[in-house]
C-alpha cells in the first residue's frame, strides 16, 4: 500500500491504474518493498511529497520523473538527425577554420611564428613595453617546452574570438535598433552566461562527433560571444543623442549614421566587449579540452587525471600568462581608441 | 513684400500616447492644464503661425518649456507635428517622403546646436565638412570650402585638431563653420550661444551679425535670453507655454507690449541700449530749432552719450545724409521708463 492510493481510488482511476500495470520493469526499491511485505503503515511524519515517483508507487500507470528525462532524451534523439542535417553543413567551415589555423600554427617554424606574433602585438598596442613582455612570456613558455600547446590554444582563441566578433557585432547592432529584439535576445544571453559550461557541452556531444573540432569551437563561441553582443548593443544605445540629432539634421541616411556616427562612437564599448570575449574564449578553451580541444587545457586535464601535480600547475600557469598578455594587448588597443575620442 | 521663406501654419504638437485623440479635444477647446491632468497628454505647441522672411534673423524666444526648441525642429522635421503645415519656399515639408526630406536637410537647411554636437572622432576640418561629406562630394572640392569657413570664424590653424581639444566657444565656431559650409540658405540655430560664457557669447553674436551682413541667410535663432534676442532679431517671436504671445519687430514689441507677460519680461532690460532713434523719432516740425544731429540707427544710449546727459531740446535725425525726422529729448526720456503692468 502506498500513501496516495486513496487519491486514485477517490478519482475512480483504480481500474486504469491496475490495468496491465504488471508489465512494467520493476525497480530495486519496488522489490525491497515487496519483500518487506509492504504492509507497514507510514506515519504522518513520513508522508512523502506527492511527487511523480510517489504517485507512481500508488498507481503504476502514472509516469515516474525518470520518464520525463527519458522523454527529453528520446525527443532530442528524434530531432537529432534533422538538426544535424541542418547544423552540420552550416558549422562545417568552423572545423576547417580551426583545423586550418591549427595546421598553420604548427607547420610554421617557431622562428617565424614568434616574430609575427610580436609584430601583431606592436600594431595592435603600439607599445614596446607590451611587445617586450609578450616576447618574454612566449619565449619563456617555449623554453619549458610548452610552445606547441600554447600556440594551439592561441590559434583556437584567435579563430573563435574572430567569429564571435563577426557574428556578435551585427547581432548587437540589430539589438540596439529594435527594443523587441533586445527583449528577446537578452534572456538568451543571460542563459548562455549562467548555464554551467559543462551543461551545454551535453547536447553538442550528442550532435557532433567528439573528433570534430567544431564541437569545441561551437562551445567556445556560444560561451564567449555574449559580452561582445551586450557591449555593442549598449555602446550604440549610449551614443550621444545630440550627435545623432545633428547627423539627422544634416541629412545622413540610416547607413551613414551607422557607419559614420554610431559604430565609431560605440567603438570603445565594442572593444571592451572584444577584450571580454577573448578572455572568455581562453577560459572556455580549457574546459573544452574535455571534448578533445588541444592546447594547454589538455595538460591541465592530464594533471588532474594522472595526478601529475607539476604538469597541471605549470600548464595552468601558462594559461594565466596567455590571459595576461591577451588582456594587456587588447586593453592597450582599447586605451588608444579611448584617447582618440576623449570627450 | 516677397513671399516668406518659411511659413508655419496652424501648427500643433501634442506629446503623449494618442496625440490624434488629444488633438480632437484641443480643437473642442480643452486647455493645456486640463489636457495634461485628465488625459496625460502634453500640449507642446498650440496654433503657431509664424512667417520667416528671407534674409532675416527671426528669433524665437521663450523660457525653458515654452516649446521653442520643439518648434525649430518642426522646420527640418526632426519632430513631426500633430497638425498644421510647415511651408519652406512654398512647399509643405510634411508632404515630403524620406528621400526628399533628406535632400532638403542636405541642401536647404543647416543647423547649429546648443551643445555643439560635433563628431568627437573626426577632426575639426572633417566636422566642418560634414554636409558635403554627407552629400558625397569630392574631397578636393569641399576641403578648400571648409578651410575658408574655418578661417572666416577665426579657427585657421585648428583644422587637424579634435573637438575635445577645443574650448566651448571654439567648438561652437566649428558648429557655425559646419553650418556655413553646407551652403544652405536657411540656418537653424537652437540656443546656439546659450552654453557659452557671457563674454564669448557677445563675441559670437557679433560674429553672427557680421557674417549675416555679407551672407544674408534666413536664420531661425532660438534663445531664452532677451538681450540676445533683441540684439539679433529682425523679427521677434515670443513663445509662452507653447503659444505665440506676441511677434513683430523687436523695437515695436518693446514700445508696445500687448500682454502682461511681455511687460514683465521686458521690464528688466536696458532700454537705452536696445531702443534706436528710428523707433521714437517724430516728423520734423518747422518751428522747432534743433540743437544738433543724431543718426537714425543710433541707440538711445549713444544719443545720451552724444548729448552729454542734456535732456532738453530736439535733434535732427539723419540717415545716410538725409533728414528723416526729429528727436525730442523728452520723448527719449519717457521711452526709457518701462510700462507698468496694467493691473498696477
Amino acid at each position: 500500500m502506498a500513501t496516495y492510493d486513496f487519491l486514485f481510488e477517490n478519482l475512480g482511476l483504480k481500474d486504469w491504474c491496475s490495468d496491465g500495470g504488471g508489465d512494467r520493469p520493476v525497480s530495486m526499491a519496488d522489490l525491497l518493498a515487496r519483500k518487506k511485505g509492504g504492509a507497514a503503515e507510514t506515519s504522518v511524519w513520513d508522508t512523502p511529497f506527492p511527487s511523480m515517483d510517489a504517485l507512481n508507487e500508488a498507481c503504476s500507470k502514472f509516469p515516474k520523473s525518470r520518464d520525463l528525462t527519458i522523454g527529453l532524451e528520446d525527443g532530442f534523439l528524434a530531432i537529432k538527425d534533422a538538426l544535424r542535417f541542418v547544423l552540420d553543413p552550416i558549422t562545417e567551415p568552423l572545423s576547417w577554420m580551426l583545423d586550418g589555423a591549427m595546421w598553420l600554427a604548427e607547420a610554421t617554424p617557431w622562428w617565424i611564428v614568434i616574430p609575427v606574433l610580436l609584430l601583431i602585438t606592436y600594431f595592435v598596442s603600439r607599445s614596446w613595453s607590451i611587445v617586450f613582455s609578450v616576447g618574454a612570456s612566449i619565449l619563456g613558455l617555449a623554453f619549458i617546452d610548452h610552445y606547441l600547446p600554447a600556440i594551439q590554444t592561441l590559434s583556437i582563441v584567435f579563430v573563435c574570438a574572430a567569429i564571435c566578433v563577426a557574428l556578435g557585432v551585427p547581432i548587437g547592432i540589430a539589438m540596439s535598433r529594435s527594443n523587441r529584439l533586445q527583449r528577446a535576445v537578452l534572456p538568451v544571453l543571460d542563459m548562455l552566461q549562467t548555464l554551467p559550461t559543462f551543461v551545454y557541452l551535453i547536447p553538442l556531444i550528442f550532435l557532433f562527433s567528439v573528433t570534430e573540432s567544431k564541437l569545441y569551437g561551437i562551445a567556445i563561441i556560444l560561451y564567449a560571444i555574449v559580452p561582445v553582443i551586450r557591449l555593442t548593443d549598449l555602446g550604440i544605445r549610449m551614443v550621444d543623442k545630440d550627435v545623432l540629432e545633428a547627423a539627422q539634421a544634416f541629412g545622413m541616411t540610416p547607413r551613414q549614421k551607422l557607419y559614420q556616427v554610431q559604430i565609431p562612437l560605440a567603438l570603445p564599448n565594442i572593444m571592451a566587449g572584444v577584450n571580454q570575449t577573448i578572455m572568455m574564449s581562453l577560459a572556455m578553451v580549457v574546459i573544452a579540452s574535455l571534448v578533445s580541444a588541444p592546447g594547454l587545457g589538455v595538460l591541465v586535464l592530464r594533471g588532474i587525471r594522472n595526478l601529475e601535480l607539476g604538469v597541471g600547475l605549470v600548464a595552468g600557469l601558462g594559461i594565466v600568462i596567455l590571459a595576461i598578455i591577451l588582456d594587456r594587448v587588447t586593453k592597450s588597443a582599447l586605451a588608444r581608441v579611448n584617447a582618440a575620442q576623449h570627450h | 513684400m516677397s513671399a516668406p521663406m518659411i511659413s508655419i501654419r496652424n501648427l500643433y504638437k501634442i506629446f503623449g500616447a494618442n496625440p490624434a485623440a488629444a488633438m480632437a479635444k484641443v480643437r473642442e477647446g480643452m486647455g493645456k492644464e486640463e489636457l495634461n491632468a485628465d488625459y496625460g497628454h502634453v500640449l507642446g505647441l498650440k496654433d503657431i503661425n509664424v512667417d520667416l522672411m528671407e534674409g532675416e534673423i527671426t528669433v524665437i524666444m521663450g523660457l525653458s518649456g515654452s516649446g521653442k526648441s520643439t518648434l525649430v525642429r518642426h522646420i527640418n522635421r526632426l519632430i513631426d507635428p500633430t497638425s498644421g503645415e510647415v511651408l519652406v519656399q512654398g512647399e509643405n515639408v510634411l508632404d515630403y517622403g524620406e528621400e526628399t526630406l533628406r535632400d532638403m536637410r542636405r541642401k536647404t537647411m543647416s543647423m547649429v546646436f546648443q551643445h555643439f554636437a560635433l563628431l568627437p572622432h573626426r577632426s575639426v576640418l572633417q566636422n566642418t565638412a560634414t554636409a558635403p561629406i554627407v552629400r558625397g562630394e569630392d574631397k578636393a572640392v569641399y576641403e578648400p570650402e571648409a578651410r575658408k569657413w574655418l578661417e572666416r570664424v577665426g579657427l585657421a590653424g585648428y583644422e587637424d585638431s579634435y573637438p575635445h581639444q577645443l574650448s566651448g566657444g571654439m567648438k561652437q565656431r566649428v558648429g557655425i563653420a559646419r553650418a556655413l559650409t553646407s551652403n544652405a540658405p536657411i540656418m537653424l540655430m537652437d540656443e546656439a550661444f546659450s552654453a557659452l560664457d557671457p563674454l564669448i557669447r557677445t563675441d559670437m553674436q557679433d560674429l553672427l551679425l557680421e557674417l549675416q551682413v555679407e551672407l544674408n541667410k534666413t536664420i531661425v535663432f532660438i534663445s531664452h535670453d532677451l538681450d540676445e534676442a533683441l540684439k539679433l532679431a529682425d523679427h521677434l517671436v515670443i513663445l509662452k507655454d507653447g503659444e505665440v504671445v506676441q511677434q513683430g519687430e523687436p523695437q515695436h514689441i518693446l514700445l508696445n507690449p500687448e500682454d502682461d507677460y511681455i511687460v514683465d519680461f521686458i521690464s528688466d532690460i536696458n532700454r537705452a541700449r536696445v531702443l534706436r532713434v528710428r523707433s521714437i523719432m517724430e516728423p520734423v516740425k518747422q518751428d522747432v530749432s534743433h540743437v544738433g544731429e543724431v543718426q537714425r540707427e543710433a541707440t538711445l544710449e549713444q544719443v545720451i552719450a552724444q548729448t552729454g546727459g542734456e535732456s532738453i531740446g530736439a535733434y535732427l535725425v539723419k540717415h545716410e545724409g538725409d533728414v528723416v525726422g526729429e528727436l525730442n529729448m523728452s520723448t527719449l526720456v519717457r521711452s526709457l521708463v518701462p510700462q507698468k503692468r496694467s493691473g498696477q
